[in-house]
């Protein structure tokens, strides 16, 4: 029986707490009364994952069975999450893999040969052989790879885009046209944290920058309080609409799965205890851990965390009508991740770790460390935000990862160009982002090598416009002062010093809550 | 009088040129092949010349490069050894001289042309390209390309100089020296905006924002249509004052090709072992450097068929982008008669921003000729423009 999530006040007996900090992490005393949110821990996984694999698809919710919707002659078009999740990279076999080869075992029972699969990355790198390989498993990618029947969706190929209108609200819904056009789209996802899935699997996941403009904007992310929660979210709500259309047009077989929060593995799973739990041996493999990552250069830190391969357990299918499905995958989500909190505090502190969906196998640069924590971190709450309005956010992470220039191209020049005139998501968004989207170099990269699309890093901004617009002062602990100060923050050495800083803004003795964080947890603020 | 004399030292010159740049005090110290002397003024013996008492007289680019050893050779043929350096002079006339009375104050044109070396002009002197002049070896004085690099003219690192009429252009009243002493480097930046041969709504790259830069940063926007001009600099006063003479943006030279190809959509190209290009760039590219990193930002950053021009003294430099891009590549060097480039500088010298610039014009006495280089040697560093010699202090 796990136990759920909790909240520890600091007191004299707590001893020091473990902080994410990029390629690293720190043991760090809160001041006495500080509230730290523990997610719940891993709830009891399915251990038969291929019977309730063959389950979902034989009885769907809201749908026909996978067998009744197939039949020979038929377009069949398979779209699956691309290396954005989870995270960490599940260890082999991925769980989508092994839902596309029972997907494709039931095609190949009802005579279908026409099946492409799509890796709906929408704007994001094209995902490299190896990492395809990983997700669909060899079987399959042996079988599509070759033929050119398995590969990344591409949002700038316009001869292989198609627009299926408008909604209500005038938004350009434009999706593949191999998925827009196929008798049945079966998607398969990973729902890893609340905001996954649902409609936006399709909606955002196969489509154009001419589609994502109309919900990926400064404007619809400050009013998505918060996009962890899609019945309060303005970019839910519009990927909603678009995905009822999308409805109209093609048959949708949604497939969700949730995991558990099992994401560090032995020997780092001391990580996820509670400190005041942890045995000898969990403390002497993190006192060897730090000291062995204190004299470590980047790279083997870097290579260290990275090939770091998570053991899920699978907690939840369901497959059908999107909606449907989506209802009961959030319920699940919730079980895992959710924590009820009394009231708002002054400060909120949250340790960036090294992975975010956007630098698997890449690098941290600060924009996307700003997104991971003021982005996904700061909106992981139901209700209000753990902060009050005004509030500061102490951050961890040392900002100092640079750019990886093959995935993160355009990134460079937001940081240098972009983030020098101004640090306003709406301003930025007005004045740059159509000559990036439209930047023949970055949409040759994003095309033909493995870089982000060059509107990318505005997206990832805009992410963070909520907490901007929430927040009056963000301080990042241990890192790098002119990376935060060109993205309009302040630096501080230690917690304390941050504190001094903070009681500008929220006077000397603020109210703490510490996200300890990950595994994910999704704050339910009272 | 008292003048500085550079003078032939095979020793010095490959000192400087082999160790001056790893240890820079070499090149105002033991390997400098100048020296201050007392030499007799230079005399005026044909009709047409006058002598000069110099008010100021600036350190150029070209000047430091001739005493660091860094200059090539192929100059050589077109000095006459010794000489006294100097050739952005203010001065004030010692005699009549046709229509300007004695003690009119003017600015000189340094080329040696074929009407002050009295022989019957060249085709180029014809046609008012008096520039590019071809009989700098021959006539009435000895070979050297301008005044300044002439063993019988003098320059004006020293109290007197002699020049001809047809150098001389009058300073307006109400110019200090500091301002007249930039209407030759004016001039030679008119000319440079002129050879760049810009189109209306071109963009063009001005890659440094010393005196040459900043000062063809002002000529361009006064005098061409061009669109927008990035200029790369690299200390904070340079980036202050490219913005007043014009800049649209300026950059750090690392930063150049990023924000070229950022600004054009062009694609950039990363070969082995060697500096990245574009494929696009800008339509006209200015190297107000000399340097070979900077001609080749030049040559990377601009567009296939567009115009590389050299302002600085050239350095060597990879010329590939050249052929495969189909690059013009064309030089610019002082000014030319037929082109009024002197009436217009002395026109754009009374810009507001040049006035302040003036300001900031830092001079020496002669006898400290060595803390003078060093200051024109580290000058963007400090934030100077221009350093000057000022023969009338003594201290």
């Amino acid at each position: 029986m796990s136990r759920p999530g909790f909240v520890l006040e600091v007191d004299d007996r707590t001893p020091p707490l473990l902080v994410h900090e990029g390629l690293g992490f720190r043991l760090e005393e809160f001041p006495l009364g500080t509230r730290v949110i523990y997610p719940p821990e891993p709830i009891a996984s399915i251990a038969d994952v291929d019977g309730a694999i063959r389950d979902a698809l034989l009885d769907p919710v809201d749908s026909e069975p996978l067998p009744a919707l197939l039949f020979p002659g038929m377009r069949l078009t398979i779209a699956f999450d691309d290396i954005s999740l989870p995270l960490p990279t599940m260890r082999a076999p991925d769980l989508r893999g092994r839902i596309i080869e029972q997907v494709l075992t039931l095609a190949a029972e009802k005579g279908v040969d026409d099946v492409e699969l799509i890796a709906a990355n929408a704007l994001h790198r094209r995902m490299s052989a190896a990492e395809i390989k990983h997700i669909v498993g060899e079987r399959v990618f042996r079988s599509f790879w070759p033929q050119g029947a398995l590969y990344n969706h591409d949002a700038e190929d316009r001869d292989n885009l198609e627009h299926l209108g408008l909604t209500e609200k005038g938004e350009d819904v434009e999706i593949n046209k191999r998925a827009a056009t196929s008798d049945l789209l079966v998607y398969v996802n990973i729902n890893l944290v609340a905001m996954d899935g649902g409609h936006k699997s399709v909606g955002i996941g196969l489509a154009s920058y001419k589609s994502l403009k109309h919900h990926h904007n400064a404007k619809t992310m400050v009013n998505s309080r918060s996009f962890m929660d899609h019945k309060h979210s303005e970019m839910h709500s519009s990927a909603w609409r678009m995905g009822r259309l999308i409805k109209k047009h093609v048959k949708v077989f949604q497939i969700e799965t949730t995991v558990d929060n099992n994401i560090f593995p032995k020997p780092y799973d001391f990580l996820m205890k509670r400190e005041w739990e942890w045995s000898i041996k969990d403390q002497a493999s993190a006192l060897a851990m730090r000291r062995g990552l204190a004299i470590a250069p980047q790279k083997l830190r870097h290579k260290m965390f990275h090939d770091l391969r998570s053991v899920y357990g699978l907690t939840g299918i369901n497959a059908g009508e999107v909606e449907a499905v989506h209802e009961r995958t959030i319920r699940k989500v919730h079980e895992q991740q959710r924590v009820k909190i009394e009231g708002q505090s002054d400060v909120v502190v949250m340790g960036v770790p090294y992975l975010g969906p956007y630098n698997v196998n890449s690098t941290m640069n600060p924009i996307l460390a700003a997104c991971m924590g003021l982005g996904y971190y700061f909106n992981s709450y139901l209700g209000q935000p753990v902060v009050r309005q005004g509030g500061v956010a102490i951050l961890y992470h040392p900002l100092d990862e640079g750019f990886n220039t093959l995935t993160h191209p355009s990134y460079v020049d937001f940081y240098e160009e972009v983030l020098a005139e101004s640090t306003d998501p709406a301003v930025v968004g007005e004045k740059f982002e159509q000559q990036f989207a439209t930047d023949p170099w970055y949409v040759h990269l994003y095309r033909t090598s493995h870089a982000y699309h060059g509107v990318h890093p505005f997206y990832m901004w805009y992410w963070i416009a909520h907490a901007l617009d929430h927040l009056g002062d963000v301080i990042w602990v241990g890192g790098d002062r002119r990376a935060a100060a060109r993205m309009g923050f302040r630096s501080a050495s230690t917690l304390h010093d941050a504190l001094e800083m903070a009681s500008s803004t929220v006077g000397g003795s603020p109210s703490i809550t510490y996200l300890h964080n990950p595994p994910h947890l999704l704050a339910d603020v009272r | 009088m008292l003048a500085l004399e550079m003078f032939r030292s095979v020793p010095k010159t490959v000192l400087g040129k082999a160790a001056g740049g790893r240890v820079p005090m070499l090149l105002t110290g033991v390997a400098a092949p100048l020296r201050l002397v007392t030499i007799p003024p230079p005399k005026v013996e044909r009709p047409g010349w006058v002598r000069l008492r110099v008010l100021l007289s600036g350190i150029c680019g070209s000047d430091l490069g001739m005493l660091s050893g860094k200059t090539s050779l192929y100059f050589s043929a077109v000095v006459s050894l010794p000489f006294v350096p100097g050739h952005e002079v203010v001065a004030e006339l010692l005699e009549d001289c046709d229509d300007l009375p004695a003690g009119t104050r003017v600015v000189v044109d340094p080329v040696l042309t074929c009407a002050a070396r009295g022989v019957d002009p060249c085709p180029a002197c014809e046609r008012g390209e008096t520039n590019r002049c071809s009989r700098i070896t021959v006539g009435d004085i000895s070979a050297g390309l301008q005044t300044g690099f002439c063993h019988d003219t003098g320059g004006g690192w020293s109290q007197q100089l002699v020049a001809h009429r047809s150098q001389l252009h009058p300073v307006p009243h109400g110019y200090a020296d500091e301002q007249a002493l930039l209407i030759e480097p004016v001039a030679c930046a008119v000319h440079t905006a002129l050879r760049a041969g810009v189109s209306a709504g071109d963009r063009v790259l001005v890659s440094g924002a010393g005196a040459v830069g900043l000062l063809a940063t002002l000529a361009l926007r006064e005098l061409t249509d061009a669109g927008e001009i990035l200029v790369v600099a690299k200390h904070a006063r340079q980036r202050e004052l490219a913005l007043e003479f014009g800049a649209t943006e300026v950059v750090a030279p690392k930063e150049t090709l990023r924000r070229i190809r950022r600004a054009t959509g062009a694609f950039q190209l990363e070969p082995e072992f060697s500096a990245p290009y574009l494929l696009g760039g800008v339509d006209v590219a200015i190297d107000a450097v000399g340097s070979s990193q900077s001609l080749e930002t030049c040559l990377h950053a601009t567009r296939a068929g567009g115009r590389v021009v050299l302002s600085g003294m050239p350095a060597k430099a990879d010329l590939s982008a050249a052929w495969f891009r189909e690059l013009e590549v064309v030089g610019t060097y002082a000014s030319a008669h037929g082109e009024e480039a002197f009436a217009k500088a002395t026109g754009l010298v009374g810009h507001d921003a040049v006035a302040r610039l003036a300001k900031g014009v830092a001079t020496y006495p002669l006898h400290r000729w060595r803390e003078a280089l060093d200051h024109a040697h580290s000058a963007g560093r400090l934030g100077t423009v221009k350093v000057a010699f000022d023969p009338r202090r003594n201290q």
